[in-house]
């Protein structure tokens, strides 16, 4: 055991694997440190809120925060650049393309050179030919407000009288005016954005893998324990109890388990489906491959010379199990304790997929994540952080945990080795 | 070759046959000898043996499923009729009238009878193809629902998980064979993108080359306002639109499959017979057909135990293109508490899975003429 262990440290495959999920259950355990509060309470008044740092505006122009003075080359063009809107762009086009120049040599989507090509060759007195009036005018307006995005005096702040209700000026703000990040308070970093309902993605990330593990560790132990006991019964005893469990075994090794679970998870209806009875359900429906395997090594160890013995010397039942039998499998069963946890994880996302996961509105789970975001069409908003995160989560869960199995595999079964 | 060694009794019968054994040859060539009509005898009757008993096999576990399909939903707590009462007692006021309609419609669907009796009459219904009424498409037949929905599913998914499987097993063999080169991006890859849920890639794939570059349409079958009909139009339409859904699950299937194949090529290349092969001076390339042809036999199996598997991951697939087949009516059938065609798509997707796994018996049985000794212990 001690030996296995030692390899398994050595094993490059398994390490991987152990220090990618690790690095997972470290994040999740820490992460709500820094960031408490309730994953899924409704931040956002918008749907799907890019990622990204989002400030106070209310406290950024609040007059008493103290204003720097920066005299920062570039700054104006790079505002311009940033915030002209498209349309304006190719407005610009279609007048340079008109005055003459190749439409080849226009990009509008590198603004700083249209400004540039612009700013050289706009002349508002400049009538082209054939153009009629009302165009003349609207491109005049634009540059006019162009050139007014150059202004520095245009933006003054007022605040409402809160008897009259009438404006009042407060303070003039100029393109050198610069406030310190650290005198803002209110400052939320959305590093995945959120969903439909206004809610951090990353908290609620965070709780979701959470949630999944545990129902992950629920159907995988279940499974387990379901199978190591039929597996060592039907392999030990043997007879007709053996033929019935690999009767009711093959017959499941064909029923797919996919099928089972979908009809399952429907019986027991929206009202009863809890976190828990999900992955107890997910449990009952995975448990043959373990049986199978346990009870194949069972027969092969029923009659070892060891097994025999500690039959001859009077050791009870309970006994040989434990100690002749159960040391021998103890590495299938825990290789298959793994791969059932990352397959409950994928059953859980299939599930709640066909709206047949966990019915709960306290908790998320990476399922759940993935339904709300498909059933508010994030994908077709474009809000690739909606489901992308979970998407790669779950790969990458159950990429850790299958290549911890395979070094696993390697060690235990030296014929797979190189 | 070291059994005469192992055993010096029976030296004395291969002294005998000795002119006729050319030298080394390790063919146990001695079986040839037993009469011809009694090889041929066993030959027909292994075989025999193997296809009736998993013919048996494959009945039981029909009825098994037909069983569970049966039990299953009915242990649903609340009124099955819940959802149908909804829709046709809106507008209604009258208690009595409300009650009148409910229990023509208890009647209709049988639920007013010991479940005994309704489990003979479904187990009837079933044998005439009758599935019973929809819930919530009110007077369709399930079974019209489902016919409307399997070719599209069959159409998707057969060809898909069988180009998964072949490139995958392709793959495999090669990151087994060239182990450096190939074993270092194949299998993690291969072990990634196993871990990726079909829907989970469907959305990717999704919005990469349908919403970003507008390669594809984004949902649906067939363009939306054609009639199903045979033209070069819809036919064209019905192409586009197969693209995602297919490429999603070959994607994902091509991962399981060349781990598996890795594996078994891996345990191939160490067997024996390679490498007296490679002591013989075979060809390198001869060898490798023998190992991928033996490595392919467990893959047929492997198939056989995973397909259910991935016929549930691609089924929840479709959901994501609304592809018309069973995927998307399951979720329409869940959302609606429609209890008679959920445990008909469940009960057809299990006759899916069950044919295609009694098919691969079939032909695993004509490749590996093992399967009649096994069957005659």
């Amino acid at each position: 055991m001690k030996n296995q262990i030692k390899q398994l440290l050595k094993s490059g495959k398994f390490m991987v694997g152990f220090i990618v999920f690790m690095s997972i259950l470290l994040f999740i355990t820490i992460y709500p440190f820094f960031v408490p509060g309730n994953p899924l309470q409704m931040i956002g008044y918008n749907s799907f809120i890019p990622p990204g740092t989002y400030l106070s505006l209310y406290d950024a122009v609040n007059p008493n925060v103290f204003v720097y003075t920066l005299r920062i080359p570039g700054a104006a063009e790079a505002r311009i650049v940033n915030t002209l809107p498209m349309s304006d762009r190719e407005a610009m086009r279609d007048w340079l393309v008109r005055a003459g120049m190749p439409e080849a040599a226009i990009d509008i989507y590198d603004p700083e050179t249209l400004l540039a090509l612009w700013n050289a060759n706009y002349d508002p007195d400049e009538r082209i030919e054939g153009m009629i009036l009302a165009d003349h005018r609207a491109y005049q307006r634009l540059n006019n407000r162009i050139q007014g995005m150059f202004d520095a005096s245009a933006l003054r702040l007022y605040s409402a009288d809160p008897e009259t209700g009438e404006p009042q000026f407060q303070a003039p703000i100029t393109d050198t005016d610069y406030i310190a990040l650290s005198d803002i308070v209110n400052i939320r970093r959305l590093p995945l954005g959120t969903d439909n309902f206004g809610r951090d993605m990353l908290k609620q990330l965070v709780q979701a893998i959470g949630v999944s593990l545990r129902i992950g560790l629920i159907a995988g132990s279940i499974a387990t324990a379901i199978g190591l006991l039929l597996g060592l019964v039907a392999g030990y005893v043997g007879g007709w109890v053996d033929e019935i469990i690999m009767f009711i075994c093959n017959l499941l090794t064909v029923i797919p388990g996919f099928v089972l679970l979908v009809l399952l998870a429907f019986s027991i209806g929206p009202a009863g489906r809890s976190v828990t009875i999900v992955g107890i359900v997910i449990g009952l429906t995975t448990w043959v491959w373990t049986t199978r395997a346990v009870r194949s090594q069972v027969l092969s160890l029923r009659n070892r010379d060891h097994v025999n013995l500690s039959k001859l010397s009077g050791h009870s039942l309970p006994r040989i199990v434990f100690k002749d039998i159960l040391p021998y499998i103890a590495s299938y069963v825990v290789m298959a304790f793994i791969l059932q946890v990352s397959g409950a994880i994928l059953a859980e996302a299939g599930l709640s997929m066909l709206g047949l996961g966990p019915s709960t509105t306290e908790v998320a789970t990476l399922g759940l994540m993935m339904n709300w975001a498909m059933s508010f069409s994030a994908h077709i908003m474009g809000a690739w952080w909606a489901y992308f995160p979970v998407v790669f989560v779950i790969a990458l869960i159950s990429f850790s945990l299958n290549l911890m199995n395979t070094g696993m595999d390697q060690i235990f079964n030296p014929q797979l080795r190189d | 070759m070291s059994e005469p060694v192992k055993n010096p009794d029976d030296k004395i019968p291969d002294d005998f046959q000795a002119p006729k054994n050319s030298g080394d040859s390790d063919n146990p060539n001695d079986e040839s000898d037993i009469s011809t009509s009694s090889w041929e005898r066993f030959r027909r009757n292994g075989y025999t043996r193997y296809y009736t008993k998993r013919t048996i096999w494959f009945l039981v576990t029909l009825v098994a499923a037909a069983i569970l399909n049966f039990i299953l939903p009915r242990l649903m707590p609340g009124d099955p009729l819940a959802a149908i009462m909804q829709r046709v007692a809106v507008g209604l006021h009258d208690a009595e009238q409300v009650r009148a309609i409910y229990y023509h419609y208890l009647q209709l669907f049988g639920l007013d009878r010991p479940v005994i009796e309704q489990f003979f009459i479904y187990f009837g219904n079933l044998f005439r193809g009758d599935l019973g009424l929809s819930f919530s498409r009110f007077p369709r037949p399930v079974s019209d629902i489902i016919s409307n929905a399997v070719p599209w599913t069959i159409g998707l998914q057969l060809p898909a998980i069988l180009t998964g499987w072949i490139i995958g097993n392709f793959l495999g063999a090669i990151a087994a064979y060239r182990r450096r080169i190939f074993d270092k991006i194949v299998m993690p890859a291969s072990l990634f993108v196993s871990g990726i849920p079909a829907f989970g890639l469907a959305v990717i794939l999704l919005a990469v080359f349908a919403l970003n570059l507008g390669w594809f349409p984004v949902t649906g079958g067939y363009e939306i306002g054609l009639i199903p009909h045979f033209s070069w139009r819809f036919i064209s339409s019905i192409i586009e639109h197969y693209h995602l859904p297919f490429w999603s699950i070959v994607l994902i299937s091509i991962g399981g499959q060349a781990l598996g194949m890795r594996s078994m090529s891996i345990y191939e290349l160490n067997a024996d017979y390679v490498r007296y092969s490679r002591f013989m001076g075979i060809k390198d390339s001869k060898i490798v057909r023998y190992v991928f042809r033996n490595a392919m036999l467990p893959q047929v199996t492997g198939l056989a135990l995973s397909l259910g598997t991935m016929m549930g991951g691609a089924i929840v697939a479709e959901i994501i293109f609304s592809y018309p087949g069973l995927g998307t009516a399951l979720l329409q059938a869940v959302r609606e508490g429609d209890y008679p065609l959920v445990s008909g798509i469940t009960l057809v997707i299990t006759v899916m899975v069950l044919a295609s796994v009694f098919l691969l018996e079939i032909i695993y049985g004509l490749i590996d003429p093992r399967v009649k000794t096994t069957q005659y212990e």
